[in-house]
């Protein structure tokens, strides 16, 4: 079957997709988008976090046919081409939040969406944001500081308007 | 395998009439992973996210009609008031992620006795609205679980909405797993105190072939709270009450030995889970319901 949808803000168009497959499938395989990771694909450790109409979701466990006209945002949509890297992602880097990089893009599809509905979470705020994504290699540690720096960040910037 | 996607509620009924096989899908989080896996190739998949009813509810004097697609992320934010109990269990699902595409009807669907929604459904006194081109039926949650991930739906049925009734009095959900978050229940129980009926009504889950209530336990327990006055006095119902109240919902519950834990675990667990939801629930009652200068 054929599926259109916008990714980034971009307009797509997939051929061929078994009907079987997974909106995850079609963003690595079919729409050389591999950004988002594959790992578990059960919905289980986040790294293929993408936004689905605004919502972060597990893209493995969206059937591409769900995906059809509808509006996604991966981890290649976060950066500004013109500006380069996303906040949130220089916070990744600066924190040493990235270790072996797998779960990163769907941390920072997760943690985008926190600090956009949530500018200055608690820690609290953060682990329950944070939850279903799962990272073998940091501890977390580094994560929950990256977390906290993206938000200190942007709360100076709000400061300086 | 066949995609359909209905663009309303009517082409859904008439697509599962017509291709009876054709397994629903809405928020893909138990079936995508039974296809990934490929543990599951249905013949066809009947994509139900085009038909936004499923996603909303009304609220009525007494009922809440939950769409059954309303996923659980907007159960905990707007229905807390109304059904505290369900919103607890949906607190408990998974992660944000599989919170935001994963709703009731599914879990119903699915009919898999760790189902996070069961205990809560059950202690509401929750009912299924069936529906298929042949007309509409209500099924009662109690008589809806048939066996291990085996419900009362007929071949050509979609789950359109749940009627929960409002809480009249405090509810509770707890649930035992190795972390707080993305774990699948070792055991779970829900209890709903229904002051308004003067009775209490309870749900377990993952510890049967299905979900089911601890009947002899909310039997006793409605009894020795009538009793005791307690629903007049607020007092507290005694730590043997307590007790006894725990151990018979511990003996409803029928558990096997699997990789999660212990039938004796799952029994022990559930005991302490009763009596903590006990004292939560008759806490909330004594402080939201009652007033505190009538001692």
């Amino acid at each position: 079957m054929r599926v259109t949808l916008t990714v980034n803000g971009r307009r797509h168009q997939a051929d061929d997709v078994w009907e079987g497959e997974s909106l995850l499938y079609v963003l690595r395989e079919r729409l050389g988008l591999p950004g988002s990771k594959n790992a578990c694909e059960q919905g289980e450790c986040g790294s293929c976090t993408v936004r689905l109409d605004d919502v972060p979701v597990c893209s493995c466990l969206v059937a591409a046919g769900q995906a059809q006209d509808r509006d996604v945002v991966t981890v290649e949509g976060l950066a500004d081409p013109g500006t380069g890297l996303a906040p949130v992602q220089q916070a990744f880097l600066d924190a040493g939040a990235v270790q072996c990089g797998f779960c990163t893009p769907g941390l920072l599809v997760a943690t985008d969406d926190l600090l956009r509905h949530c500018p200055q979470p608690t820690d609290a705020d953060i682990r329950e944001a944070l939850s279903g994504n799962l990272c073998r290699c940091t501890g977390y540690e580094k994560i929950l500081d990256a977390v906290r720096l993206a938000a200190a960040r942007s709360g100076e910037t709000a400061g300086e308007r | 395998m066949d995609f359909l996607r209905p663009a309303s509620w009517q082409e859904a009924l008439a697509a599962k009439a017509e291709y009876p096989t054709a397994v629903p899908i809405a928020g893909g989080t138990d079936l995508m992973v039974e296809i990934n896996f490929d543990h599951r190739r249905p013949d066809a998949l009947l994509d139900l996210n085009r038909i936004t009813e499923l996603r909303e509810w009304e609220t009525g004097r007494q009922t809440v009609r939950l769409g059954a697609s309303v996923p659980y992320s907007r159960i905990m934010e707007h229905l807390r008031a109304e059904l505290p109990g369900l919103a607890q269990a949906a607190h408990t699902v998974a992660s944000p992620q599989i919170r935001n595409r994963g709703g009731v009807g599914g879990n119903l669907g699915t009919a898999s006795p760790a189902g996070d929604a069961h205990p809560a459904l059950l202690a509401s006194g929750a009912r299924i609205e069936a529906v298929s081109v042949r007309g509409t039926r209500m099924i009662d949650v109690d008589d809806f679980y048939l066996g291990v991930k085996r419900n009362a739906l007929a071949p050509d049925e979609l789950i359109r909405a749940v009627h929960l009734p409002k809480a009249t009095g405090p509810q509770a959900f707890a649930k035992v797993g190795t972390r707080n978050a993305m774990v699948i229940a070792v055991c779970a129980f829900g209890l709903a105190l229904h002051p308004d009926r003067r009775t209490v009504r309870t749900g377990i889950g993952s510890a049967a072939p299905t979900p089911v209530r601890a009947r002899v336990a909310e039997d006793f327990l409605t009894a020795a709270l009538a009793d005791g006055g307690h629903w007049d006095s607020g007092r507290p119902p005694a730590p043997s009450v307590a007790a006894e109240f725990a151990r018979l919902v511990a003996g409803a519950a029928n558990p096997i030995d699997d990789v999660r834990g212990t039938a004796a675990y799952r029994r022990h667990a559930l005991g302490v889970l009763a009596r903590r939801t006990l004292g939560w629930t008759w806490q909330a009652y004594r402080e939201q319901d009652r007033s505190p200068a009538c001692a």
